[in-house]
């Protein structure tokens, strides 16, 4: 199948979003407990499941970076939990500003959903002290992969504890035996979720075809003059990150 | 708690979606310096590689005006 150009990608993306946004303040009716406040959930939700699966995601790269050896694996992964880890920050802050909303309190440390994802934050934030704390390119890839496949492990179990959990406050919106969205509600979730999928999709292209760039320049470079490679952003990453985007 | 009123809901919910707007904004900011940063990497190899070029043209011509010169030398 042919992979969809990134400009393409990048037009659907932000139609994706329009639209998804449009029917959030125009066509979602606002829900009966929270009330208008409720319009976050369209934007932290999606941002939160996208960023666990991009983990789930770099760790699959990871393992196919130990298994080929491959140093384009070891750039999807790096750059996948890169974005998810931008989109963690988004998570953060929009599940803040709901809280305080709802809650009256910017944070609730008793609330299991809420802990286990500052900690699966702050597990993926050491991936780059990890990584450049090691000199040796090669060991860094290979320390990097062991970290994010174990990493990623831990996010579905993570997962699963919580749900087996009892929570206090923060509210189960899937699944829930009382029947859990209207149908308009979960037409307007899933236009926002794919929007929000298009844009980490769009976001790790575009990282992977910049670094790509870089890393070509860098080959140029030493090919003409014979210098070192000039450091570019490509060149943080092993050498021969050059590979397709993913 | 009680559902907030619309006013105050509504500071919340507009704040959520700025944040929202300003990390893509700010993301977008620190790909465009990468990106003119590639550019600028990318005009310096060009401008080395004409320099290279026309220093192998020159030399080529030079090398060409020399060789009658050198032929006669030999005969003499």
């Amino acid at each position: 199948m042919k992979t969809p150009s990134l400009r393409t990608l990048a037009i659907v993306c932000a139609a994706l979003i329009g639209a998804g946004f449009a029917l959030v303040f125009f066509y979602a009716p606002n829900e009966a407990d929270q009330g208008f406040i409720q319009k976050i959930f369209y934007l932290h939700v999606p941002l939160a499941i996208v960023a666990l699966v991009g983990f789930v995601v770099a760790a699959l790269h990871a393992i196919r970076h130990l298994r080929s050896g491959d140093p384009v694996h070891d750039a999807r992964a790096y750059v996948s939990i890169h974005t998810s880890v931008i989109f963690g920050v988004a998570v953060l802050i929009t599940g803040a500003i709901w809280a305080k909303a709802s809650w009256g309190r910017w944070w609730v440390w008793d609330e299991p959903t809420l802990v286990s994802f500052l900690i699966v934050f702050l597990l993926y934030s050491t991936y780059y002290p990890l990584r450049y704390a090691i000199p040796d390119r090669e060991r860094q890839a290979r320390y990097a992969s062991v970290f994010a496949i174990t990493a990623g492990a831990f996010v579905p179990l993570n997962f699963m504890a919580v749900r087996a959990a009892e929570s206090l406050v923060h509210p189960r919106t899937f699944a829930t035996a009382d029947g859990g969205l209207p149908p308009t509600m979960w037409l307007t979730f899933g236009i926002c979720f794919a929007g929000i999928a298009a844009l980490w999709i769009v976001l790790v292209r575009f990282e992977l075809t910049a670094k790509r760039t870089s890393a070509q320049i860098s080959r140029l470079r030493r090919a003409i003059d014979g210098s070192p490679s000039p450091g570019g952003v490509g060149a943080r990453i092993a050498p021969g990150a050059a590979g397709t985007p993913g | 708690m009680p559902a907030l009123p619309l006013e105050e809901a509504g500071k919340y919910v507009a704040g959520a979606y700025v944040v929202f707007v300003l990390l893509l904004v700010v993301y977008l900011g620190i790909m465009a310096a990468k990106l003119a940063r590639i550019s600028r990497e990318l005009e310096e190899l060009a401008e080395v590689a004409e320099r290279q070029g026309q220093a192998r043209e020159e030399a080529s011509s030079k090398q060409q005006a020399a060789e009658p010169a050198g032929v006669e030398e030999a005969r003499a």
